[in-house]
């Protein structure tokens, strides 16, 4: 416990002391970390809703989509990215790994949890670098966040995705680290079921994100 | 009996001070939720007599226009989002544990997060002010206005605006999943969810907007961002952005936001009719739902704000906005009729609660007409929505806001405030609020235009607005009256006792102010008035 709560509290005996006596996360059911992390999520399936809907609003406005890159002529186009399908594939797979690890914590297994989140985390880290790798091939290509609507919507939502995925890792590995020193049992995972449910949220998301951008045909303007 | 305590060794000698500012404990982190809130209200309010000083006479006395740009951007920003926001947040802090039955928030930690972050956003706005120019281009920032750097805020101000606001956000949207998982998860036993306190209630419906719709203006607001600092195009129309996106997405947050400040203070009034009127609240569950039909109509009606852009569809957003006075009209009826034949105790509280019903009927009425499409072209960006706006934030929400401080003062410092005092400053306020807002009725019909440094002295508009300033300062002697009852109170009040109001609900049930971890031991809860109960013998089971 924090000092601060204790300290209200230092001169009681502890058969007084109310936290123990009063009753309170009684009702059962969904643990308070998990609910509170459902929530958050729906916090941040507003977020995304906000910069898909100006992706959908801007795309809808405009009559060639991918626009013409001013410089070279020709629409821009991300058919250039070698990285894309395998990091797609690797992010699916992180997710898979990271239920697997929830599911060995319920048996109590903690090797094979510690050993699935670690695949989990470097996966994660993978698909960043992969990620990088992209985003640097993109703007030799003359593709930058200033390069009108195009390139904005592209490295925005790509962006914010990538800093979930990034906020994902290191909350993960806050989890291995936790399961590493061994906080984690059958009996206490809340934070784990937490963690997971983000991770799961953010795959969700690039799921949305790279039908949008990679499989959507464009559309060119009426003859 | 064993004597082992709690005490860790080497932390008594922190000051007090180091308490308050590590603490987790919901009652101290609400009181500085208000005690924060008040000091951006002085702050918002002086800008706000600034803003009356200059319009008193035709001509530019104090300020220049751009001067005059950041005073009225920074008046409601800091009204807005540092003070009703965070006040009723704070007065949720505080008030809804004690309610429901429980020890503290579900995340403590979280909770005190929550509020640190808004010193920080405020202490972001105002340095605006030192580095070349706060946010100038009104409240809601309007791209592509603010996409003109010499337009918007010749200095970082309105980065610095977007970087405070989001950080805001962020705190109301851990402050609304905090709020939810405390209430569904820590009710005590038998506190049932038809038998929370209305004020439980109207943070719950409040906490599920600011979920759903904060993250949206914090989208909006990282988009013009992207636009002003990384040469973004999301709302530059000359590269393929679009002009209005930003004003689709800002209000989609900014409507259900008036509900989000004004639901709490809705949940305050409800709390003390029933007790200064000696009777149940009319229509428990009815009232229950008509705050949630406002929260669900809340999100349909945002581009009633924009209905003079040609670019929404104006039956939709007329007819959704017309159908919120449904349920605003049901909760009128649940108030009247609470007072109805009850013993009225004219105390304080129940002035300001009275003054809130009366103020925001006419904050209602007055924003039925501007729902109507032909009105709202004739009456768009005049002072009828600057009076209309007043008449539900200041009318509605402070006077709310006022009735609960008097309310609540004796359950969180113990001391009673000086009721004569108390119905000074109520004659002074109110009489203030109407000089000044009243007169913006007439003025936004005879054509005057909102954030205008100047006027022509021919345009027939000098009369109403010397009598709005005259009401501005009426308004900020009401609130010295206050400071000083409040100071007075703190030091020689009378002692409150557990419950000097006879209330109906849990936090009249410990003491006053309530220890740490709220309650030694719980009544029965067999309905929604477990105190009420206590004290008069319990209701048949139903």
């Amino acid at each position: 416990m924090t000092m601060t709560t204790s300290d209200q509290h230092a001169s009681l005996p502890i058969e007084h002391n109310p936290l123990a006596s009063m009753p309170h996360d009684s009702h059962g059911g969904i643990a308070n970390p998990v609910l509170g992390m459902l929530l958050f999520i729906t916090s941040e399936v507003m977020f995304f809703g906000g910069l898909f809907a100006a992706y959908f609003n801007i795309r809808a406005n405009t009559a060639q989509w991918p626009p013409v890159n001013p410089e070279t002529g020709a629409p821009f186009t991300l058919e250039i990215l070698p990285f894309v399908g395998p990091a797609t594939v690797l992010l699916i797979l992180s997710s898979v790994t990271c239920q697997y690890a929830i599911w060995a914590i319920r048996r109590d297994d903690r090797t094979v949890f510690l050993r699935s989140m670690a695949v989990t985390v470097a996966l994660g880290i993978i698909f960043l670098l992969m990620q990088m790798t992209d985003y640097v091939l993109l703007g030799s290509e003359g593709l930058t966040l200033s390069s009108g609507t195009y390139g904005t919507t592209y490295y925005t939502l790509t962006g914010f995705h990538g800093a979930h995925v990034f906020g994902g890792v290191i909350m993960l590995s806050v989890i291995l680290y936790r399961g590493m020193v061994g906080q984690f049992s059958a009996k206490h995972y809340d934070a784990v079921e937490a963690a997971s449910l983000y991770w799961h949220f953010v795959d969700v998301v690039w799921i949305l994100l790279f039908s949008l951008l990679y499989l959507l045909p464009g559309k060119t303007p009426a003859a | 009996m064993a004597t082992t305590t709690l005490t860790p060794t080497g932390i008594r000698s922190r000051s007090s001070v180091f308490a308050w500012i590590t603490t987790t404990d919901h009652k101290k982190i609400g009181i500085m939720y208000v005690i924060n809130s008040f000091i951006f209200f002085f702050i918002g309010g002086l800008l706000a007599l600034g803003v009356r000083a200059e319009l008193a006479e035709p001509g530019l006395q104090f300020v220049t226009a751009q001067t005059y740009n950041e005073l009225f951007t920074m008046h409601a920003t800091f009204m807005i989002f540092l003070f009703v926001i965070p006040m009723l947040v704070g007065f949720g802090n505080y008030i809804v544990p004690l309610q429901i039955g429980a020890p503290d928030m579900a995340f403590p930690r979280i909770n005190a997060l929550s509020l640190w972050m808004l010193p920080l956003a405020g202490i972001l706005l105002l340095m605006g002010f030192v580095t070349g120019g706060t946010a100038a281009a009104g409240w809601t920032s309007y791209a592509p206005l603010t996409e003109d750097r010499v337009l918007a805020a010749s200095g970082t101000g309105q980065d610095l605006w977007i970087v405070a606001i989001v950080l805001i956000g962020t705190s109301s949207i851990l402050g609304a999943i905090n709020f939810l998982v405390t209430m569904f998860k820590m009710r005590a036993p038998g506190m049932t969810l038809f038998r929370m306190p209305i004020m439980v209630w109207t943070v719950l419906v409040t906490s599920v907007l600011v979920l759903m719709a904060t993250p949206v203006i914090t989208s909006a607001l990282i988009m013009l961002f992207i636009d002003r600092n990384y040469g973004g195009a999301f709302f530059d129309p000359s590269r393929g952005g679009d002009a209005i996106l930003y004003q689709n997405i800002f209000w989609f947050y900014s409507h259900p936001a008036v509900y989000v400040m004004i639901l709490p203070a809705m949940g305050m009034v409800s709390e003390i009719l029933p007790v200064f009127s000696r009777k149940p609240l009319f229509g428990y569950k009815a009232f229950i739902f008509a705050t949630a039909a406002i929260g669900a109509l809340g999100f349909s009606v945002w581009a009633h704000h924009m209905f003079t852009t040609g670019a929404v569809y104006l039956p939709f957003f007329s007819i959704m906005t017309f159908l919120i006075a449904v349920p605003t009209g049901v909760k009128m009826f649940n108030w009247v009729f609470t007072m109805w034949r009850g013993q009225l105790m004219l105390k304080t509280p129940l002035l300001f609660a009275i003054g809130f019903l009366t103020m925001f009927l006419i904050g209602g009425i007055n924003g039925a007409f501007s729902a109507s499409v032909p009105v709202d072209f004739a009456l768009h960006d005049t002072y009828w929505v600057v009076a209309h706006l007043h008449y539900v934030l200041f009318g509605g929400s402070v006077f709310g806001i006022m009735g609960g401080f008097y309310y609540w003062f004796p359950k969180m410092t113990g001391r009673m405030m000086n009721e004569t005092i108390g119905k000074a400053q109520f004659v002074i306020m109110f009489i203030g609020f109407n000089l000044t807002f009243f007169p913006m009725h007439e003025l936004g019909l005879a054509g005057m235009p909102r954030r205008i440094a100047d006027y022509a002295s021919t345009a027939g508009w000098n009369d109403l607005n010397v009598l709005a300033t005259i009401g501005g300062f009426t308004i900020a002697a009401s609130m010295l009256l206050f400071v000083w009852n409040v100071f007075m109170s703190l030091r020689s009040g009378p002692i409150a006792g557990d419950d000097p109001w006879e209330g109906n609900t849990l936090e009249w049930a410990t003491s006053s102010p309530p220890p740490a971890y709220n309650f030694d031991h719980l009544p029965e809860i067999r309905s929604e008035r477990p105190v009420f109960d206590l004290r008069h013998g319990y209701p048949a089971e139903h």
